[in-house]
């Protein structure tokens, strides 16, 4: 780690560095780094090497090769989590992906400030709300008694906060709650995306005959392909954890929703109930594995770390 | 010269130097394990010191416990912490042990819990680690002492004959009834469950909105099966446990629900939703339930909130000429830690809580376990005219709870809510999936380390 002695003592530093000194934005941005780069290490890579460590051994009896994973894999709950969570982030994904990218594409294209601004704000609203709380919202919005979507519910046929919680329709239930609370900061860094684009390019195709559908799906969508690459990657490294939601409804749900839904909860349930951290651990790896092979699908379909000069 | 490429160089080097220093100290406090067995109380103990200070976990119902025990002793080193109790089998407990199991240090010298199956694991090490609970009939508490609990209230407390808590409150199954409905009915009070099905017929013929039960609540199999006698929950030893939920008590009580659901004088609503109070304030029949019921339902402003003179209580039903026998829905425990640096003053403050009247009888909310003071609290409920009948029938009841049902590691409230509560609430039948619930069980069994077998 590059400390602020080595930066004091460097010579080449003078009290304040002159623009685009090479050396000196080298440091500048190793200073910026380091503390994100500590953290990361004592909280990120540290606890990640500790799991792999866990997941490997047998608490009092070494080195256990694959029994842990065997294990897990064979416990009669890792199936139905896994199918859980992946219908789960299927649908959260996808409902993300389309959506987002059109209404972000709808609001740039209103012509009147107040509205597009105004419009943004509304959609970023909920997503202040953090995970917990909006949770506890969407309690009180899916019961048919006291929630009001009660006349909806009611007439698709759920009387009861159980009937609207079956377990059947939990994976969309986790989707719509996720959707709603991300989707705005992501309509957000789309709209800011579509800014990029430069007038000239839409004008061009304008004066060419382009629809506005034309411009949207050969010129605006192109340009937001890496962004859409982001946005899944990281909706995919949110998704697989999904932990918070299945436990509040749980608790909410008089268990209905069992407190071993998703598969973080199931690596849960073996550190803190069953007191086996290595079973936890191999959960954990098999999660990161799973997230990182899909998120580099993703950066390598997205070309999301092909640079372009601009 | 400072040179960028050397120092990323050396920072590269250092980032495996750093985590090998931290793996290094996980590792060790891994590693920090000690033996059970031994010591002159049937555990190893701490070195013991009559003025260490005591730390005690309660849950914010418990307050006033600790508050009467600081009044009747206000010199002893006591610190209180409120923590969640274990409410609704949250873990909290456990989930604390097992960290401080792994820490080596930092065990709580005396615990409540609101769940009545921390035994099974309290009284187990895992991982080398000596178990939390001490062992509490072989000296520590004096038998004359726990003699006095009500029969069959230790069970949920007792692994392989030895007592590892002292239970604070019963639960035990009764059956609540409106007296002034009945009456007005001229319906007379079922003794056999054959009765109560023949009733609950009669009332959605002649009288449909009004109900004999309920069965959406995760306790409902502690209210039905378990004083059905239903074979689902056998615990025989530490880690081995019988399942047959084809057993006659089961088919029978899943028969009886099936029908008086079908004929709605059984609601499938949970007692706490709103659903419930609106569809059936002034429309309770019976309801077979807990004791706690009492003032969680009828006696509640936010609830069905009945009327003082109507609410009466009787013996829970049995099927046919069977001897009668309950369930039992909850019902908390005290834990002592084996770990203890003053067990002396641990067990002091436990016996108190769980046997004085300052607490037990004066201000519990719930039947005491303990059975003197278990009497002296029904005169006291008896003396505040609500009840339109003699309460005897609660403490026949904290007498009558089957042991065939035990308590192991996992929640059969769990297990119950995940695979029936929604067949039940989707309109499916009990009985048809008896198999399924068999399965989840003896399932959930085997992940927690228990030996299943089906008889």
């Amino acid at each position: 780690m590059t400390t602020l002695h080595e930066v004091a003592a460097d010579p080449g530093l003078p009290g304040r560095p002159p623009r685009r000194r090479p050396s000196g934005s080298h440091v500048a941005g190793a200073l910026f780094v380091a503390p994100y780069a500590v953290f990361l290490l004592v909280f990120g890579a540290a606890p990640t090497c500790y799991a792999l460590y866990l997941a490997f051994t047998k608490s009092g009896q070494g080195f256990a090769g694959i029994s842990n994973f065997s294990h897990v894999i064979g416990d009669f709950r890792f199936g139905p989590a896994v199918a859980h969570v992946s219908l789960y982030l299927l649908s959260w994904v996808i409902a993300l992906v389309v959506l987002v990218v059109v209404l972000a594409i709808m609001v740039h294209s209103v012509g009147m400030r107040w509205l597009s601004g105004s419009l943004r704000f509304v959609y970023y609203l909920p997503g202040a709300l953090a995970g917990a709380s909006a949770v506890l919202l969407w309690l009180f919005v899916l019961d048919p008694s006291a929630g009001p979507a009660g006349p909806l519910l009611r007439a698709l046929g759920y009387h009861t906060f159980s009937q609207t919680i079956h377990p059947t329709h939990l994976p969309y239930i986790f989707a719509i709650i996720s959707f709603w609370t991300g989707a705005g900061g992501w309509i957000l860094v789309m709209f800011g995306a579509l800014n990029n684009i430069s007038p000239d390019i839409i004008e061009a195709a304008r004066i060419d005959g382009a629809s506005r559908f034309q411009i949207a799906w050969r010129i605006q969508l192109p340009s937001l392909r890496k962004w859409i690459a982001y946005m899944v990657v990281l909706s995919l490294a949110a998704g697989t954890q999904l932990f918070v939601e299945p436990t509040l409804l749980s608790q909410a749900s008089q268990s209905i929703v069992p407190n071993d839904y998703s598969i973080n909860q199931l690596a849960y349930q073996y550190a803190f109930n069953l007191n086996d951290f290595n079973g936890s651990a191999a959960i954990a790896v098999l999660l990161l594995v799973v997230a990182l092979a899909l998120s580099a699908l993703f950066v390598w379909r997205g070309g999301l770390f092909t640079t372009e000069e601009r | 010269m400072h040179n960028p490429a050397a120092s990323r160089h050396r920072s590269r080097f250092r980032a495996p130097v750093a985590l090998a220093v931290v793996a290094t100290f996980a590792l060790a406090a891994c590693s920090n394990s000690s033996a059970s067995g031994g010591g002159k109380y049937g555990f190893k103990e701490a070195k013991q010191s009559s003025s260490a200070q005591i730390t005690v976990w309660i849950d914010s119902t418990r307050q006033p416990a600790a508050d009467a025990y600081k009044k009747a002793n206000p010199n002893d080193p006591v610190k209180v912490v409120t923590y969640d109790g274990e409410a609704n089998g949250s873990g909290s407990f456990k989930t604390k042990m097992n960290l401080y199991d792994k820490a080596g240090s930092g065990w709580p010298d005396v615990v409540f819990s609101s769940q009545n199956n921390d035994a099974s694991w309290a009284s187990q090490g895992t991982n080398g680690a000596q178990a939390y609970a001490a062992v509490l009939n072989k000296g520590l508490v004096p038998d004359n002492t726990l003699s006095g609990w009500s029969k069959g209230s230790l069970d949920a407390c007792t692994v392989n004959g030895q007592v590892y808590c002292l239970r604070n409150d019963l639960a035990q199954d009764v059956l609540w009834y409106n007296k002034t409905l009945m009456d007005q009915f001229g319906y007379t009070v079922p003794k056999t469950w054959e009765d109560y099905q023949a009733l609950g017929d009669k009332v959605a013929q002649d009288h449909p909105g009004y109900i004999i039960g309920a069965v959406g609540d995760t306790f409902a199999e502690e209210i039905y099966m378990w004083s059905s006698q239903c074979q689902a929950n056998d615990v025989t030893g530490a880690r081995a446990i019988t399942i047959n939920t084809s057993s006659t008590g089961c088919t029978q009580m899943a028969g009886l629900l099936d029908k008086e659901i079908a004929n709605k004088s059984i609601t499938t609503d949970s007692v706490f939703t709103p659903e419930f109070v609106k569809a059936y304030t002034g429309k309770v029949l019976m309801m077979p339930g807990p004791a706690w019921y009492a003032g969680a339902i009828f006696d509640n402003k936010t609830s069905l909130n009945v009327p003082a003179g109507q609410i009466g209580v009787a013996a829970p039903p049995s099927w046919g000429t069977n001897a009668p026998v309950t369930g039992d829905v909850g019902g908390g425990t005290w834990f002592i830690s084996s770990h203890s640096k003053n067990l002396a003053l641990a067990t002091k403050f436990a016996e108190f809580v769980t046997t004085d009247d300052a607490y037990q009888v004066d201000q519990a909310p719930g039947y005491p376990a303990y059975a003197s003071a278990g009497q002296k609290w029904i005169a006291k409920q008896q003396s505040s005219g609500y009840y339109a009948t003699d309460l005897s029938a609660i403490t026949t009841a904290g007498g009558e709870v089957w042991s065939g049902w035990g308590a192991p590691t996992f929640s059969q409230e769990a297990i119950w809510a995940k695979t029936m509560t929604p067949v039940i609430t989707s309109g499916g039948s009990i009985a048809s999936n008896l198999g399924k619930w068999q399965t989840a069980i003896a399932d959930q069994a085997k992940v927690d380390g228990y030996t299943v077998s089906t008889k």
